[in-house]
């Protein structure tokens, strides 16, 4: 089946099987290997993407579904050059170790930043349940988020005029 | 790990999904959410010949109200529900409910008409639509059916659909004043499966007595199990913590869980009992709150 | 002790400070270079059939459809491998295991055949079409069971094997021990199972075999935590000459002891594409990893103290089954077959002990050290742990108190053990005291007295333990008759920039960043101007890996010692620039200068150009060197945990209230990769108390052979965790670092275990009743209820 997908910005037109995972067409077919698999029975989280802004397990997801749709990975988190927030609060505060979950969680954490400006420990904790870690107990997934948050607070107040 | 093939297609209207489900007969399946289908496929378990992808199908997406129902429509995912105002304030129990099935990510597509349908034992929804007494809707190129959820829901992943038909809305009684639900679930972690589920509905009369019960067990039975016999025994009581436990001793020795590695029978039945006394604590609070 | 003052600027980012790792900046672009995104040119993709039973005779395989399926190239079985003398292989632990099986299967999930195709999806399609004749067996599922006297043998093929009995070790005085028991005023017991359980990394294991036709050259890109030794494996096994065998491990998404061991997969991988000339690829799916990779733990334990009347310990004997799987295949030093169990005296001086263990052959997938253990640590210290626990309940005594009571006290270090191990250092006293203060502790006491209106059951439980790390001393450590030394290789460029090689192998511990801070320290070269370099065999000195938290005691040290080499041939460089004497020279970091005139100094940078341009007659060119390091000892991080928890009588449910964590691992390096680590392993002993484990049906089925069974905690159960810290040097180590990848995994889950119990004992003696001795981890909801109801 021909489909045609935007990933990171990019539209591209392949041929596929309509059994072809989400997850596989992206780190095949488009070539970005940033987004993980790590588990067959859609627990680990470890292949999440945004689809249409929406974080979704790739894994769960035929490619042919995603046909017209606009996706994001880890690698469409950089703009214009410059990392997102969440990626720099991730090295910042030690929110990764080995890095396999680390895409999912990112992914999760800029979308969460993204209609919860000030989420809580509870919230943040609550957003990335899907999303399992083996190395890091959590501690500082968490604390790199809450830390994306406030940057991205703090880079959004806008300087009031006076005069 | 991977599925087996399949053909796949996407219709854009219902009228023309319906087509196709007709033509397929056995070997079309509806794939709206995929969070339970799919992952069936890539373990070996399912094997549709042919999916028929609804979700480009516009006006499937709602929650509305009609009857005195909530009208859900077979593409509102699981992450609509549990965000939705309307299903707030006209249904505690599924309000309750939503945020916590499977995980947050499985709840941004997964939907609540594919769970309904899908008829797991250990799925949530349909224990709570048994509670409530729910209708589905089935839609075929014929027209039109209306299916109260026990004489949907069959038997082990077997729903009571005929070749061609799919469900395009669930419809769940409000609230209303004096009604209030809530679902308890023993789950180890966010993404288990219940080991044990408890749907309790109340529906309470002007002095205060109960005019209607619902309870409904997930994971102890081969299909989710409505437990007619506390529901009767607790019509036109006066709610209690008595009556309550009462329920519990019904429902724990009306069910038949397994011994596994989630525990030994002896033990889910303790759970439901406690669970349902709890439960209607919660359902009771919910229909007397304003 | 607290935190030693680092002795380099941030700048510099020697030891002490947390520096931000360097790896990070690929990680989080998602340009990480894990083994499945490689893919090299004519790649072809394999894909392995399993047993579905326990225990089987193969009558016979028909591989033929698979073979005419469209996309496939090859299908092999254990016969095609037979012809190479490939059908079997050496394991770690001295045994043999099957490649793929040729006369049995020995557990569900067991290798039987490959097929390698032109895509992945392909490769599976076609293992459907391959028929196996099966004839069932009884399966064997539990070590008992094993070693009853009518049970069948499961490993027939091994010459001289009569029974299912896998090794027999023990360690200890077993007549002292006996002596003290008889002399007991009371001996407090303890039966436990420590479960089976699964490292499960995020990332599966799997290879990239690339055998070139032409040159012969074999490039083996494989998750290996232990790229040389699995190198000198191979051409002993697949009769490959070593010359030609490159092991590449890339960036691994964790491993955590699952990818130490040598797995079917790689083997046959490298095979295939021997024979057909073609790179292969080789991804296991989680299912198969929990089903047939190295397992973790599965010790039943019996342990008994001998006590006097003031509640002293006098002595010690433990007795373990182990359950090993089909195939003896652990990696662990070849002395100790049960690892360094005999480390479970733990943290509490008294003067003998005995330990017997003794291995058993079961229908399960091989294994047992693993996730994070040190050698089977984990057993131990939670045998101790619990026994100490319920020493002190049996006598009446605080559990805090009985511990500060028994602890070794500072002034015994270097301490030697009834079992034989020398503790470097320890202050157990002041780690305890201070996880006490941290939590409040007697406070807490006062308040679980009263009971509290919603009926739940509040306990507190502390474990206090000692553990053992850094294989280790080659008079006593070896695996597979490899020492286990381990190396740097460090060369500093003509502008003072540096590159290290390492044969350890990172896993996620931070080594780019940690290893590059030790440099920093000897020499002042700033941390980020330093390479660091592992998993390439070609391309690093030989090494025993990463495992057992031996990176830093035993790789740490050699990367020390290579440093201050570079140093003593620096200080003679700079006496040449500075036309001084050596002796009259001084160090501080980053220069040389000349005693009392400190305006006259040349630094590293300086010096590491001259080495290239400007050095003394007759010295050879160039600032680098290389250090293989023999431990003189191995190392004993400990610490003293305290969880408090909450129990819903109602389920049996319970929750962690309270977690706080006192360690104690010698110097830090990078105190912020230090906290990741212990983090890190807090939540494992929360999972492997609370949820996690695989267990068998009675015909061998697993149950925990994937993600819906196999319980993982999220971040919503995952307890949140208070942080403390000591500082007690390891006095023998050239930084004073012991090491600390393991150590909350090895002491927290009896921590937790213990809260809980602790709950149960109030409430019994509420009742006027006792409480359960003994909950099996994980302390599942039903055990919970099932104890309240007694």
């Amino acid at each position: 089946m021909k489909i045609n997908v935007t990933v990171n910005g990019t539209s591209q037109e392949n041929e596929v099987e309509p059994r072809l995972l989400l997850v596989d067409y992206l780190r095949t077919v488009r070539s970005l290997t940033g987004t993980h698999i790590g588990c067959d029975t859609t627990h680990c989280g470890a292949c999440t993407v945004l689809v249409d802004g929406i974080p979704t397990k790739s894994c769960t997801m035929f490619a042919v579904q995603a046909d017209g749709a606009s996706i994001t990975t880890v690698e469409g988190l950089k703009q214009g050059g410059q990392l997102h927030p969440v990626q720099s609060a991730f090295k910042e505060h030690h929110g990764l170790q080995c890095g396999f979950c680390t895409p999912g969680m990112m992914i999760v954490g800029a979308a969460l930043i993204a209609e919860n400006t000030d989420p809580s420990e509870d919230e943040v904790r609550w957003a990335i349940s899907g999303n399992i870690c083996r190395c890091t107990g959590y501690v500082n997934i968490v604390k790199a988020i809450q830390a994306a948050a406030a940057t991205t607070r703090e880079a959004s107040r806008q300087p009031v005029s006076v005069g | 790990m991977y599925p087996a093939a399949f053909q796949y297609s996407a219709p854009r209207t219902l009228e023309e999904a319906l087509s196709l489900l007709s033509e397929l007969g056995d070997d079309g399946r509806v794939l709206a959410g995929g969070q339970s289908l799919i992952p069936m496929m890539k373990i070996q378990q399912a094997f549709p010949a042919h999916l028929v992808d609804i979700n480009r199908i516009s006006g499937l997406d709602g929650i509305r109200e009609v009857n005195g129902h909530l009208g859900i429509g077979a593409l509102v995912r699981h992450a609509a529900l549990a965000s939705s105002g309307l299903v707030a304030k006209n249904s505690s129990m599924m309000a309750a409910a939503a945020p916590w099935i499977a995980d947050p990510l499985v709840r941004n597509r997964g939907t609540l008409c594919g769970s309904v349908a899908h008829c797991d034992p250990k799925g949530d929804w349909n224990s709570m639509m048994l509670a409530m007494s729910a209708v589905v809707v089935a839609r075929s190129k014929a027209g039109e059916r209306l299916i109260p959820i026990g004489e949907f829901v069959i038997d082990f992943f077997t729903n009571s659909l005929r070749p061609g038909e799919m469900v395009t809305e669930v419809r769940v009684p409000k609230d209303g004043v004096g009604g209030g639900g809530s679902y308890m679930k023993l789950e180890r972690k966010i993404g288990d499966y219940a080991t044990v589920g408890v749907a309790t509905h109340l529906r309470l009369e002007g002095k205060g007595k109960i005019a209607r019960a619902g309870l409904a067990l997930t994971s102890v039975s081969s299909h989710n199990l409505k437990v007619t016999e506390a529901e009767q025994m607790m019509a036109g009581q006066t709610p209690s913590a008595e009556l309550f436990a009462e329920a519990g001793a019904i429902a724990a020795r009306t069910c038949s869980p397994d011994d596994d590695v989630r525990g030994p029978a002896d033990y889910k039945r303790a759970v439901v009992a406690e669970y349902t006394k709890r439960g209607f604590q919660k359902a009771l609070q919910a229909a007397t709150s304003a | 002790m607290t935190t030693t003052k680092p002795i380099t600027s941030p700048e510099i980012g020697g030891i002490g400070h947390s520096v931000r790792r360097r790896e990070d900046d690929r990680f989080i672009q998602g340009a990480g270079r894990y083994i499945d995104d490689i893919v090299l040119p004519g790649m072809l993709h394999m894909a392995i059939l399993r047993s579905p039973l326990a225990h089987a005779r193969i009558k016979g395989i028909d591989s033929s459809a698979a073979t005419a399926h469209p996309g496939v190239v090859a299908v092999i079985t254990g016969n095609d491998l037979a012809a190479y003398k490939l059908a079997w292989m050496p394991t770690l632990s001295g045994d043999t295991q099957a490649v793929l099986a040729t006369d049995k299967v020995r557990y569900q999930g067991q290798e039987v055949a490959a097929v390698i195709a032109n895509d992945p999806y392909t490769a599976r399609d076609a293992l459907s079409l391959i028929s196996v004749d099966y004839e069932e067996l009884a399966a064997i599922t539990n070590p008992q069971q094993a070693l009853s006297p009518k049970a069948v043998l499961i490993r027939d093929e091994k010459e001289g094997q009569t029974d299912n009995v896998a090794y027999n070790w023990e360690a200890g005085d077993k007549a002292a021990t006996d002596a003290a028991f008889a002399k007991a005023d009371r001996v407090v017991s303890l039966e436990t199972h420590y479960p089976r359980s699964h490292p499960a990394p995020l990332e599966t294991c799997g290879a990239v075999a690339d055998v070139n036709p032409i040159t012969g050259q074999a490039t083996i890109y494989m998750t290996s935590q232990a790229p040389h030794a699995h190198r000198t494996l191979f051409a002993l096994v697949a009769g490959l000459p070593e010359q030609n065998i490159r092991i590449v491990s890339p960036d691994l998404g964790g491993g955590f002891g699952n990818k130490v061991p040598i797995y079917p997969g790689y083997v046959v991988a490298t095979a295939a594409s021997l024979v057909l000339g073609r790179p292969v690829k080789w991804i296991e799916s989680r299912s198969e990893n929990l089903i047939s990779t190295g397992f973790a733990r599965d010790f039943y334990m019996k342990g008994e103290l001998a006590l006097d009347k003031e509640g002293r310990i006098l002595a010690m004997r433990a007795s373990i089954l182990s359950d090993q799987g089909a195939f003896f295949a652990d990696a662990q030093p070849t002395k100790f077959r049960a690892g360094l169990v005999h480390i479970c005296t733990g943290s509490y001086d008294f003067p003998a002990a005995h330990v017997a263990a003794q291995g058993a052959f079961t229908n399960k997938a091989p294994g047992g050290v693993a996730y994070r253990c040190s050698f089977r640590v984990t057993e131990a210290s939670y045998l101790i742990e619990r026994l100490v626990q319920n020493a002190a309940h049996e006598i009446g005594m605080d559990p805090a108190e009985f511990r500060l009571k028994n602890f070794i006290k500072p002034e015994q270090f270097p301490y030697h053990s009834p079992t034989g191990f020398v503790y470097d250092s320890g202050d157990y006293h002041t780690a305890l005291r201070k996880a006490m203060d941290m939590i409040g502790y007697d406070q807490l006491r006062a308040e679980q007295k009263k009971p509290r209106p919603d009926g739940k059951l509040i306990g507190i439980g502390i474990a206090s333990f000692t553990e053992v790390v850094g294989a280790g001393p080659s008079r006593d450590y070896d695996i597979v008759g490899l020492k286990m030394f381990d190396s740097a290789e460090l060369r500093i460029h003509p502008t003072g920039k540096a590159i290290l090689k390492l044969g350890v192998k990172s896993q996620g511990q931070g080594h780019e960043t940690t290893f590059a801070q030790i440099v920093a320290n000897e020499l002042g070269i700033p941390a980020s101007d330093i390479v660091v370099k592992e998993g390439d065999t070609d391309d690093t000195p030989y090494g025993l890996g990463t495992y057992a938290s031996r990176s830093t005691p035993v790789g740490g040290a050699a990367t020390a010692m290579v440093a201050r080499k570079i140093r003593d041939k620096a200080k003679k460089i700079a006496a040449h620039l500075l036309e001084a004497a050596e002796e009259d020279l001084e160090w501080e970091p980053g220069r040389f200068f000349v005693k009392g005139v400190p305006d006259r100094g040349a630094t590293i940078q300086e010096i590491a150009f001259a080495a290239y341009t400007n050095l003394p007659l007759g010295m050879e060119a160039g600032l680098e060197g290389v250090h293989y390091y023999d431990p003189p000892n191995m190392t004993y991080p400990f610490g003293s945990y305290i969880v408090v928890v909450e129990v819903d009588p109602g389920d049996g449910t319970w929750k962690v209230l309270r977690m706080v964590a006192v360690d104690d691992c010698g110097v830090r390096i990078n105190p912020m990769i230090v906290e990741g680590q212990i983090h890190g392993g807090l939540a494992e002993g929360f999972a492997k108390a609370n949820m996690q484990w695989i267990t068998f049906d009675d015909q061998g089925n697993c149950i925990g052979s994937n993600f819906l069974d196999y319980l993982i905690p999220t971040a919503y159960e995952t307890p949140r965790f208070e942080l403390g810290e000591t500082v007690t040097p390891s006095p023998h180590h050239p930084i004073g670092a012991k090491g600390v990848g393991e150590s909350a995994t090895v002491g927290s889950p009896a921590a937790y275990v213990n809260a809980v119990l602790d709950a149960l004992w109030w409430n019994a003696a509420a009742k006027g009743g006792s409480g359960p001795l003994n909950i099996d981890m994980p302390v599942l909801p039903h055990r919970v209820w099932q104890a309240l109801q007694r």
